[in-house]
């Protein structure tokens, strides 16, 4: 179609990169800000930790030579950054020869599934919610009790999910109070009895994701179709005689829904901080549970590897959800979109 | 919900749909205490806060805060009053709230935790208006090459989780306190406010009074901040709280993944504590359930003084109430 704006392109590309780009130098400054040597510093952290650092010395000076840290800082910056471009982390200092981005990886999968299956699910629930707020023909009661589930949008993820964690897991014992399936009971494979397992284990994280995040969506499609509701051709479909839920379906959601769209960019980063700490309390095998562990264990290069991971995907999103939101909604127009 | 005029955001014609019979409204407008400021969200919001801060301030005088920290080998884990523990014991008037696992009294640290909550969130949501204010209205004033570069740099940190950058930063320095935590964690509060303080600033340049103030010669510091800042209050109301909220979620996020404030009691970081000393499957759960009703309560009370801020700001969402 290309309907994109050669100049709106690259403004988009140029953001995301200078986003990537910063959040690395972030990440390349902060240690080097703390008193003493970034690796000393972490080796001397285990020690006291009670790791078992016996040849802490080769460590030390295989770190010192891995990271160049003899050089000078430009040299290591340039370095790091190239380190990066190739996903390339670093060790795990805990685990040692295993590579940052070995742990990332292995990660990550449960990490995606449990977002993208929550955020569609909130998308869905949360618009369907709102719009039904507005319609006109929604019982009185139903318009009274969506509010009060608002009240969870306020909560943080961590204190729902506590909440889901106790009452469900500990309390009720109707779910699982950890991992992404049944460890040791049954081998991942593309079995149902494995996909039963894992969505038995989901719910729950799935479940305070939702709960936290659904109102959102919901007070941005009640502003939505209030917009709608005052349209002309809402009046003209009305004078018409069509039916309601068809009025409600073509005319009103499928208007309001479209700049909702464009939300995901400003509560992506939201909903990425909110997963984090969803997986840490349900201690699912995520990112989350990644950095919980390394933040225990002191291990600081798999915490700025999977924080910059983390980070990366979030600015690759909004730049997807920024580059197909034009085809998305023929009503943006080239100027209008910024 | 005060009795506002109701002003129609479309001059519709009544659409042919069951309408609900329209009530003879009163002359509200002549009536003092018929202002939107009269908002039962954000008067329950407001109230809500106010006795939790009420509490943190006046708690002291009738508790002995520094039970939050002394540990008390014989009075551990004890139930709130009314509970009875998986081990048989009742709680006591001695510790209304329980005791955790090293028998620190869980109303101290409530009453600790609570305004420690409150000042992180305030100091961090300040800073951030401030420079949203000075930002917002740079950009929208000036224009051009500023423009863009605040613009850019806004949407660069709006797209930055913070949460990840922070754990990167409280995980190398582990001995942050209090007030330079806040600080750090404004550094991610000032976007927003920056966007909607810009977004106001342009549609209002256009506007009759401004121009009206323009012609008559006032300077563009007069503009700004008698013209345009007035009118933009509740806005700036609205910011301040979700400023704050945002930080205080920041927060409590670090408290509880156990990279708090060093040598400050929050509620975040008894919940870290609950957690990792595993009072969820023990059944104390007084330890987490404390705090993590307290925050709740608070969000809430923030989520119901932001909604009735937004109202005010914008009154067309005013519209269907009675």
């Amino acid at each position: 179609m290309g309907k994109i704006p050669l100049s709106y392109l690259l403004r988009r590309l140029t953001i995301t990169f200078l986003t990537i780009w910063f959040a690395a130098t972030l990440i390349f400054i902060i240690p080097r800000l703390a008193p003493g040597d970034p690796i000393s510093a972490m080796v001397g952290d285990m020690q006291n930790a009670g790791s078992d650092t016996e040849n802490s010395e080769a460590i030390i000076q295989g770190w010192r030579e891995r990271f160049g840290l003899d050089e000078a800082l430009p040299v290591q910056y340039i370095r790091y950054l190239g380190n990066l471009a190739t996903f390339d982390f670093g060790y795990s200092i805990n685990a040692f020869p295993t590579p940052v981005m070995a742990i990332i990886l292995r990660a990550l999968p449960w990490t995606l599934g449990l977002l993208v299956v929550a955020m569609v699910l909130t998308f869905l629930i949360g618009n369907f919610l709102g719009a039904i707020m507005v319609w006109s023909r929604t019982p009185r009661l139903i318009k009274a009790i969506i509010p009060l589930g608002m009240v969870f949008t306020s909560i943080p993820s961590i204190l729902a999910a506590l909440f889901l964690l106790y009452i469900f897991a500990f309390v009720l014992g109707w779910f699982p109070d950890s991992d992404a399936y049944a460890v040791g009971e049954i081998t991942p494979g593309l079995n149902l009895e494995f996909i039963g397992s894992v969505l038995y284990h989901g719910t729950l994280p799935a479940l305070a994701i939702i709960l936290v995040s659904f109102g959102y969506w919901a007070l941005g499609m009640r502003g939505m179709m209030i917009t709608v509701e005052g349209e002309d051709y809402m009046q003209l479909a009305q004078a018409k005689g069509l039916r309601p839920f068809y009025v409600l379906y073509r005319y009103m959601i499928r208007n309001a829904i479209l700049p909702q769209i464009t939300a995901f960019a400003i509560t992506l980063g939201t909903l990425v901080s909110g997963q984090v700490l969803v997986e840490y309390v349900f201690q699912y095998p995520g990112m989350g549970r990644v950095i919980y562990e390394n933040i225990l264990a002191q291990d600081f290069p798999v915490i700025q590897g999977a924080a910059f991971f983390l980070i990366m995907l979030t600015a690759l999103a909004v730049l997807f959800v920024d580059l197909i939101y034009p085809y998305i909604d023929p009503r943006i127009s080239v100027g209008s979109i910024e | 919900m005060a009795t506002v005029p109701q002003i129609a955001p479309n001059p519709v014609p009544p659409a042919p749909e069951p309408v609900e019979a329209v009530q003879p409204k009163k002359m509200g407008r002549f009536n003092v205490w018929d202002t939107p400021w009269f908002n039962t969200r954000l008067l329950v919001g407001v109230g809500i806060i106010t006795v939790i801060l009420f509490m943190g301030v006046i708690g002291p005088i009738f508790w002995d805060t520094d039970l939050a920290s002394e540990r008390n080998l014989e009075a551990r884990r004890l139930p709130p009053v009314g509970f009875t523990s998986i081990r048989g014991v009742e709680g006591t008037w001695d510790h209304p709230l329980g005791t955790n696992n090293f028998g620190h009294d869980m109303l101290a640290i409530a009453l600790v935790g609570a305004p420690n909550t409150f000042i992180l969130g305030f100091v961090a949501a300040s800073i951030g208006m401030l420079v949203g204010i000075i930002l917002g209205f740079t950009s929208g004033f000036m224009g051009g090459l500023v423009d863009d570069i605040i613009r850019l740099a806004a949407d660069i940190t709006l797209t930055i989780p913070a949460l990840m950058v922070l754990i990167v930063l409280n995980s190398v320095f582990d001995r942050i306190d209090l007030l330079t935590m806040a600080v750090i964690i404004s550094a991610f509060a000032w976007p927003r406010p920056t966007r909607q303080i810009r977004a106001q600033v342009l549609s209002m340049r256009e506007s009759g009074y401004v121009r009206m103030a323009r012609l008559s010669g006032a300077s563009n510091i007069d503009i700004m901040f008698k013209e345009m800042l007035p009118n933009l209050i509740p806005y700036l109301f609205a910011s301040f709280i979700s400023g704050a909220t945002g930080a205080i979620l920041a927060a409590v996020g670090l408290e509880t993944l156990g990279l708090g404030p060093q040598g400050a009691i929050t509620l975040g970081g008894t919940i870290y504590d609950a957690y990792t000393n595993l009072a969820l499957s023990g059944n104390l759960w007084w330890w987490w359930g404390v705090p993590t009703i307290l925050l709740s309560i608070m969000f809430v009370g923030l989520l119901l003084i932001n909604l009735g801020l937004d109202e005010i700001a914008n009154p067309r969402l005013r519209r269907g109430k009675k």
